[in-house]
């Protein structure tokens, strides 16, 4: 058997090699750079530099180097009292006071001596576990720092590229939730190409005891962390972060790079700018990028770097394109460009026009029994017309324009035993949608009607008229009156459609 | 010996007015197994303190042993943060004489005890009595008495301590025990918790080890982990604004 499978697997090698064009290098060393096997330059030149380190939303200037280097990075973790949301605090622990911790840039090839310094106030002990680092833990165990001490390690920087760091002390869980999190940023040797700004940008989520906006100070929730139940989605730790008078600011005819990570600790992100394309994104910050991006998902514990070209002047919005969390738990950034406008390229809005579906074709009718019914001279005769551009517009879809329906899928509104029955449960099924099986004719339906609340009462009493009144049918009347009688008699349940 | 016994345990004021209550040994579910694969420790009984000791307690010992001021006592005993709160060498200060002592080493806390003929306690009989709500021995399990003591760690540390003794007894009548402030126990040093928590390590080290946890034991009690952290982030030497301690002492012969 072993042998056999070997044999096709040889075959079929056989048969790639024949169709594949000769000479062709494989592609692995061609194309890559080395990833750490080439990241070592040897030992740093001259005297040791002192990092820069910058808060959200700042990134600290390239480093213009051209020779590896001894780079002293000195790191604070600080715990603090911070707003989350208008009238919300929140205890947040931090590496250098904000959410997300400061934005660290260094060169490949370069020797950092990182110094944690745990503040004397500090409740925790911390440490930090660098993405960028090669060794176990990623520095973790190795600066592990009680309150009001410092520890010291050092590594070499073998990895170009973007790299989340957080904390890794036990729980991590809730030190990373607390906003335990940054992002270091190690230049290829040869620098970054120059652009006209560059923006430092975290997304992370957080776990409250209180509801989405409940005020006063908030307490950590752990169960809601466990469930992944995040009750804040935010860029840079805070719902205003980056809104209003903190808005990003560019210009139009700017090359715009952004460093965007993912603190987590448990959502993946989806990120967009709606209103602009990445023309270029580069994964974790590899060394190939991708073009013409819409969306890009950022994984817990990674980071993008993302460049566009501002054209057309105007407010562009951040999101993570899990859009709930966007409108509902606060993951929304704000990038204000401002310039001339550019009509060739955007018009903004040129007309507005009513807009009609040719389902509905006849809207006077409909307007007609409206006006009627207000003033008290409704007829069937105006209901049953209403009735029927109504239900060509809403019902005919699946009940078809001659009430047969669709066998076995959609039950028939013609010659309708079921409906002609009883009114009040036809009010009933317009007004709530049906799940379930059904009798109709002697033949079994079992599918679903949404709800069709969304119609007034004269609408659905006029709809039902018309059903009543067609394709052989008894006749009768359905009042608005009746409709909304059955309206206030439904429950519905809380935060329902309609 | 066991009118002895029961005289003993009968005894509840001690030196310097500190109370503390006797505690029945059991045998206890902790979240540091004593060694793999075993359910429970076996603890025996002992005194606890009520409260955390107060820095008023603590400058009583100190006028007493002056080689435990600050600037006298040797820096392998104590770091720079010793007693730096107090107002002078001896004297704490009106503002905290009644809240809880902090700043104050293992090895400061340790001698603490001695002198009074006590020891601190182990870290196994801190965590059953902590285990403890005010109306039963093990609420450990109960997810609102878990998250009313999560929301001390959702504070700051910069707030004021309350006074020793102010909060709410427990089951056992131990007072102090949550949201007040971290405490020294007696084997801190064989809590050998690794220092980059995700390890998993070769499980047998803790049998070697002491009571250490490379792997712990009801990963979802977060109270506990980062207290357990917090112990294995100091050395006997560190001290820390938030580190307190209490006295404990046995009571007959260990089993």
């Amino acid at each position: 058997m072993m042998k056999k499978t070997i044999a096709i697997l040889a075959t079929a090698v056989l048969l790639a090699g024949c169709g594949a064009t000769d000479k062709t290098p494989p592609s692995n060393a061609a194309a890559d750079t080395g990833g750490s096997r080439k990241g070592d330059f040897g030992p740093p030149q001259g005297e040791p530099v002192h990092a820069v380190l910058t808060s959200p939303p700042l990134v600290p200037p390239a480093t213009n180097r051209k020779a590896p280097a001894k780079v002293i990075v000195e790191l604070e973790v600080i715990e603090v009292d911070k707003q989350i949301a208008e009238g919300v605090t929140y205890t947040f622990w931090t590496f250098g006071g904000t959410v997300p911790g400061s934005f660290i840039r260094v060169r490949q090839g370069d020797t950092v001596e990182f110094h944690l310094k745990n503040h004397p106030g500090s409740k925790m002990p911390h440490n930090i576990d660098l993405h960028g680092v090669t060794g176990p833990g990623g520095g973790a165990a190795s600066s592990f720092t009680a309150p009001g001490h410092q520890s010291t390690f050092t590594f070499k920087a073998l990895n170009q590229g973007l790299y989340v760091y957080h904390c890794a002390t036990a729980p991590v869980g809730m030190h990373v939730a607390n906003g335990m999190y940054g992002l270091i940023l190690i230049e290829p040797p040869e620098g970054l190409a120059p652009v006209d700004q560059e923006f430092y940008v975290m997304q992370g989520d957080f776990y409250t005891v209180g509801k989405y906006r409940e005020k006063g100070h908030q307490a950590f929730d752990m169960q809601k962390a466990i469930e992944e139940k995040a009750t804040y989605v935010l860029f840079n730790g805070a719902e205003s972060a980056l809104t209003g008078p903190r808005a990003l600011k560019a210009k139009t005819g700017q090359h715009i790079r952004m460093f965007v990570g993912n603190g987590g600790p448990n959502l993946v992100s989806s990120f967009h700018l709606i209103g602009e394309i990445f023309d270029k994104v580069q994964y974790e910050g590899g060394t190939h990028f991708q073009e013409n991006v819409q969306t890009t998902l950022i994984p817990a514990g990674g980071a993008v770097t993302v460049e566009f070209h501002t054209e057309v002047p105007g407010n562009y919005v951040l999101v993570d394109h899990s859009i709930f969390r966007a409108f509902n738990k606060g993951a929304l950034a704000i990038l204000e460009v401002s310039g001339d406008p550019r009509p060739e390229i955007y018009s903004g809005k040129q007309g507005d026009e009513v807009y009609l579906s040719d389902k509905l074709s006849n809207p006077e009718a409909v307007e007609t029994a409206a006006v009627a019914s207000a003033s008290g001279t409704l007829t069937k005769e105006q209901q049953v017309k209403a009735g029927e551009v109504l239900f060509k517009g809403t019902c005919s879809a699946c009940h078809q324009d001659t009430g047969a329906g669709i066998p076995n899928v959609f039950p028939p509104l013609a010659k309708s035993d079921f409906l002609v029955a009883n009114r009040k449960r036809a009010i009933g099924i317009a007004l709530n949608g049906l799940t379930g099986p059904v009798t109709v004719n002697g033949a079994t339906y079992n599918s679903v009607m949404p709800p069709m609340s969304q119609l007034n009462d004269d609408e659905i009493a006029n709809i039902l008229t018309f059903a009543l009144n067609s394709w052989g049918n008894n006749g009768g009347v359905v009042t608005s009156a009746e409709v909304k009688a059955e309206r206030a008699n439904t429950k519905r349940t809380e935060g329902a459609a309609h | 010996m066991a009118l002895l016994l029961a005289l003993l345990s009968g005894v509840a004021a001690v030196a310097s007015g500190v109370v503390d209550v006797p505690i029945s040994g059991a045998k206890f579910e902790s979240v540091i197994p004593e060694a793999p694969g075993a359910k429970t420790t076996t603890i025996a009984p002992f005194r606890l303190d009520v409260a955390l000791v107060s820095n008023a307690d603590f400058a009583r010992f100190v006028r007493a042993h002056p080689e435990w001021r600050r600037g006298s006592v040797a820096p392998l005993l104590a770091d720079g943060g010793y007693l730096q709160h107090w107002a002078s060498v001896s004297e704490p200060g009106k503002a905290v004489a009644r809240k809880p002592v902090t700043q104050v080493s293992w090895f400061a806390a340790s001698a603490y005890c001695e002198a009074r003929g006590a020891r601190l306690p182990r870290w196994h009989e801190w965590e059953m009595a902590a285990a403890a709500s005010d109306t039963v021995p093990d609420a450990r399990s109960d997810p609102a008495w878990r998250q009313r003591i999560l929301e001390w760690y959702s504070t700051s540390a910069r707030g004021v301590l309350p006074d020793a003794g102010a909060s709410m007894a427990n089951y056992y009548g131990v007072r102090d025990l949550h949201g007040v402030a971290w405490e020294w126990v007696l084997d801190v040093g064989s809590m050998m918790v690794s220092n980059d928590s995700r390890e998993q390590g070769d499980p047998d080290l803790k049998r070697f080890c002491g009571t250490g946890a490379l792997s712990l034991e009801q990963k979802d009690n977060y109270a506990l982990m980062m207290r357990i952290a917090m112990l294995s982030s100091m050395k006997a030497s560190y001290t820390s604004s938030s580190m307190g301690f209490r006295c404990a002492t046995d009571v007959g012969a260990r089993p």
